[in-house]
């Protein structure tokens, strides 16, 4: 499973105030956090190509998990099993078991309902995508998909959504207006608030911030690092300081494999594999 | 530059490509309105001769062996009714086949087929859906030369405009809306119906109009069917007066058409009814040119609010 | 946790969702559909003619008059009319429309050219049969001005209209795979110091080539596909000449002459318009055909 070094050398201490937070211990973990995601052997074909190969790892609930490599890694591949996005395209195959918690659900089971994996793993894309309808009925969309339309309940879901996406308060008196008018930044935030309003278990983010500009990246990290106490984070980035700066976990990948997986400190600081070490430093890219 | 050629060799061959450029340049503007000009000559040309003929008595009188007395009446009339059964076959099978063919169909050799198919069906001679309109619906299904089987001509006919139209719609949304949609758990019909559909309207409202204009305009399959040009009676009406209140009876009915009533003047010797072949024109061209305009502005508008 | 869904709406979801793919599928295949009525029409309704008539004469014989107590069945005739027609429409479309497309590519200013390109396809959506009053009513006199021989119908005068109404798929085709050229190619070319036209011609024009014949083969189909200009103005007694100023039918014409007739279901002159509706089936799918090889060719290239 993850590989951290007993033998503790720090090079340079990386501020992590996620971590501590999380685990209460600045020096590392002292109780195990309880499973969210459990990946076992994945594997992932598309076609006759292989983009995965026997990928594991147990993703910790309620924290931040970066997965990082290289273009062409496989790490975009990886978070797209998670709410099986590659079913909506011909060709792909999945192998292995992907168990989401509660429930010990197999999201890749021959009888899983792709589409009820999806309510339950949300997702952000790297370019803000809002439907071009109001901001209120971008939030309320999936709410209307789970079954929910009673004026009142969707008005406070939409509300809370919005709230905790950190967009309310720039919104509120303009909810029925297009979202297309927003920002850029306001718009990915609007994306963050439908793919929460429905309070799924994860949420995906693929490169959340990378057609953003600095202040409205600030923004989205700090509402994603709010935002693990009441989800779980699987974020795809290609920018290590991010990685840095907001995850627990980080997982590095490499042409389809998972190389090295742990605590961020220590994988930064002292990356157990030279591969890892080699892309953290920038050796290759 | 090469040495041998001297500066102001070069340069007189400078000024004589933007001669020749500026040649072109004048040349192709001046084709352009002339091609253009040719449109509003032949408008002008239907006015000069038709205008005067048109008059409430023209809209609303049978044709006659009597040229002055003839009017449209029974060809506006079975236009407008072949419209209706045109547009209730065509716009919604077209539509479908539309959203079928982009968002379901698997990418195989089937698929390919239709397109395929599509294709050629978009090029074929207008005379030949009258030649399977007379076999199949006139004779096999028992239908006759009536509105129904002239209906059903014309919606095969532009059944391939309704479907490109929809299918570039439909194309023209990027993936990502659609896959936003199916994160958050939409089934595809969801997405389609949530999303794509109204997103498209501006583009799909575009090509029916569009199609059911060519329609309006279509002469030969008619003929082909049988539609007669002499028609002195208006088809049964739909609405009864006592129950069930709706007939059928119409759709069976002999009837003419506008195209077809132009058609019938034009071949007749004679200026009075050349001048009524060019009033009958002319209401073709009005109903025509207003509703590309309509598909243009529309067009127009779509593209204005919908940013991808 | 995720809003509990509960087990109902999910299943009726599913299940609008298994109907609407039915549905949809039953749209995808009618088009199929037509073209089936289309052939096996064709091909049943005509099939009783060749029983009686030896498929040789429509070559051998040299006149095509199937309805005559004495018919001669040399459908070269009806051919001929069609042929001479369309030669007459592409000597004014390819011309005007390639060099409209040119024009309207990589010489007019971008607001000049989206204004007039709708304007354009306005042409190919008039209805044939104004076309052909004005062919014979308003062109054919005109051209009587300056060649009093010509008849009062002609196949000059139709071609000539149906030349004007085939430009839009000329230009509006060819335009749209010239601007898909790309720039950098362009640009290599204004780097050594051509000039405008240069570009076009030496360049673009090569460049957009499948294209731009994809666009010449589809306005031939459109042309040999024409039926009320031709029966309008170009006449409708079939006649084995090349000479565009005479009178002549087409194979759509004459289809459109029988059938003003009466027409009895089965009698010889129903099955010849059957006849002449295949013939006419498979020019115009060889030349769609060839058509959308070379769009799809030229798609591909780009």
């Amino acid at each position: 499973m993850s590989t951290v070094p007993t033998s503790a050398s720090a090079h340079r201490s990386v501020p992590s105030p996620a971590s501590a937070e999380a685990v209460g211990n600045p020096a590392g973990f002292s109780e195990p956090a309880p499973t969210k995601v459990s990946v076992r052997n994945l594997n992932f074909f598309y076609g006759t190509h292989q983009v995965l190969r026997s990928v594991s790892l147990d993703i910790p609930a309620y924290q931040v998990t970066a997965l990082i490599g290289p273009s062409g890694c496989g790490k975009t591949t990886l978070l797209r099993c998670l709410n099986r996005m590659h079913d909506l395209y011909p060709g792909n195959r999945y192998e292995g078991t992907v168990k989401l918690q509660p429930g010990d659900t197999d999201i890749l089971g021959p009888g899983m309902d792709p589409i009820q994996v999806r309510m339950r793993c949300g997702m952000v894309f790297q370019k803000p995508n809002p439907f071009p309808k109001s901001i209120y009925e971008n939030v309320a969309y999936g709410l209307r998909l789970q079954g929910m339309n009673r004026r009142r309940e969707l008005d406070e879901r939409v509300e809370k959504a919005l709230r905790e996406a950190a967009l309310w308060e720039e919104v509120k008196s303009r909810l029925h207006q297009l979202a297309h008018n927003l920002s850029g930044g306001q718009q990915q935030r609007l994306c963050i608030a439908r793919a929460i309003a429905t309070d799924p278990d994860v949420v995906l983010f693929d490169e959340p911030t990378s057609a953003l500009d600095p202040i409205a990246t600030s923004k989205i990290e700090e509402l994603i690092v709010e935002l693990k106490k009441r989800v779980t984070v699987i974020i795809v980035t290609h920018n290590l300081q991010q990685a840095g700066r907001i995850s627990d976990m980080t997982a590095f990948m490499y042409l389809g494999e998972l190389i090295e997986f742990g605590d961020t400190n220590r994988g930064f600081t002292n990356p157990a594999k030279p591969q890892t070490e080699d892309y953290i430093s920038g050796r290759f890219g | 530059m090469l040495p041998e050629k001297k500066s102001h060799d070069l340069e007189r061959r400078a000024h004589r490509r933007r001669g020749i450029d500026r040649w072109f340049g004048r040349l192709g503007m001046v084709l352009t309105i002339t091609t253009l000009g040719i449109l509003a000559v032949l408008l002008l040309n239907l006015a000069m001769n038709g205008l005067a003929r048109i008059d409430w008595q023209f809209l609303t009188s049978f044709p006659s062996r009597r040229p002055a007395e003839a009017g449209i009446l029974s060809a506006w009339v079975g236009t407008l009714l072949l419209m209706i059964v045109t547009a209730s076959v065509a716009i919604p099978f077209g539509i479908a086949a539309g959203i079928y063919l982009e968002e379901y169909a698997p990418k195989n050799k089937w698929t390919d087929l239709i397109e395929i198919n599509i294709a050629n069906l978009a090029g074929v001679p207008s005379i030949l859906y009258g030649l399977m309109a007379l076999g199949l619906f006139v004779y096999y299904f028992r239908f006759g030369q009536s509105i129904l089987s002239g209906g059903l001509a014309l919606a095969c006919l532009v059944l391939p405009i309704v479907i490109v139209a929809t299918r570039e719609s439909l194309r023209s949304i990027p993936a990502t809306i659609r896959e936003a949609a199916f994160a958050l758990g939409a089934t595809r019909w969801q997405a389609v119906w949530h999303h794509l559909l109204p997103y498209s309207t501006g583009g799909i409202a575009t090509g029916v109009i569009l199609a059911m204009s060519r329609a309006i305009g279509e002469s030969a399959p008619l003929i082909t069917i049988g539609a007669l040009t002499f028609i002195a009676f208006l088809p049964p009406p739909a609405v009864i007066s006592h129950p069930p209140f709706l007939s059928f009876e119409w759709l069976f009915s002999p009837f003419s058409a506008l195209p077809i009533q132009m058609f019938n003047w034009v071949s007749r010797p004679g200026e009075e009814f050349q001048a009524n072949a060019a009033a009958a024109g002319l209401v073709l061209m009005v109903i025509t040119l207003s509703m590309n305009g309509a598909a243009i502005l529309i067009r127009r508008r779509a593209q204005r609010n919908i940013h991808w | 946790m995720a809003i509990a869904i509960t087990a109902p709406t999910r299943r009726m979801d599913k299940a609008v969702e298994a109907l609407m793919v039915w549905i949809l599928r039953i749209g995808g295949w009618a088009s199929v559909l037509v073209t089936f009525g289309i052939i096996i029409t064709l091909v049943t309704e005509s099939a009783p003619f060749f029983a009686k008539v030896p498929v040789i004469r429509l070559v051998k014989d040299t006149m095509w008059t199937p309805l005559f107590s004495e018919p001669q069945y040399g459908i070269g005739a009806l051919l001929a009319g069609t042929l001479v027609t369309t030669l007459v429409a592409l000597a004014v479309a390819v011309p005007l429309g390639t060099i409209l497309a040119i024009y309207l590519s990589e010489f007019a200013p971008a607001r000049f050219r989206e204004t007039v390109k709708p304007m354009l396809e306005l042409l190919s959506a008039v209805p044939t049969v104004v076309y052909g009053y004005f062919a014979l009513l308003a062109l054919t006199p005109l051209l009587q001005k300056i060649y009093p021989d010509l008849p009062q119908f002609s196949m000059l005068s139709a071609g000539l209209i149906m030349g004007i109404m085939i430009v839009p798929y000329v230009t509006s085709l060819g335009e749209d795979s010239m601007r898909s050229v790309p720039m950098l190619l362009r640009e290599g070319a204004y780097a050594l110091g051509d000039g405008k036209l240069g570009v076009a011609v030496r360049v673009v024009f090569p460049g957009a080539f499948s294209g731009l014949a994809a666009a010449y083969v589809l306005a031939i189909s459109r042309a040999v596909g024409e039926t009320m200009i031709v029966a309008i103005a170009a006449g409708l007694q079939p006649r084995m000449t090349i000479n565009p100023l005479e009178s002549a039918a087409t194979v759509t014409a004459f289809i459109v002459q029988v059938s003003l007739g009466d027409l009895p279901h089965g009698s010889i002159g129903y099955q010849s318009i059957f006849v002449a509706g295949a013939m006419l089936f498979l020019l115009t799918l060889g030349f769609n055909l060839a058509g959308h090889g070379l769009r799809k060719k030229f798609h591909r290239a780009s």
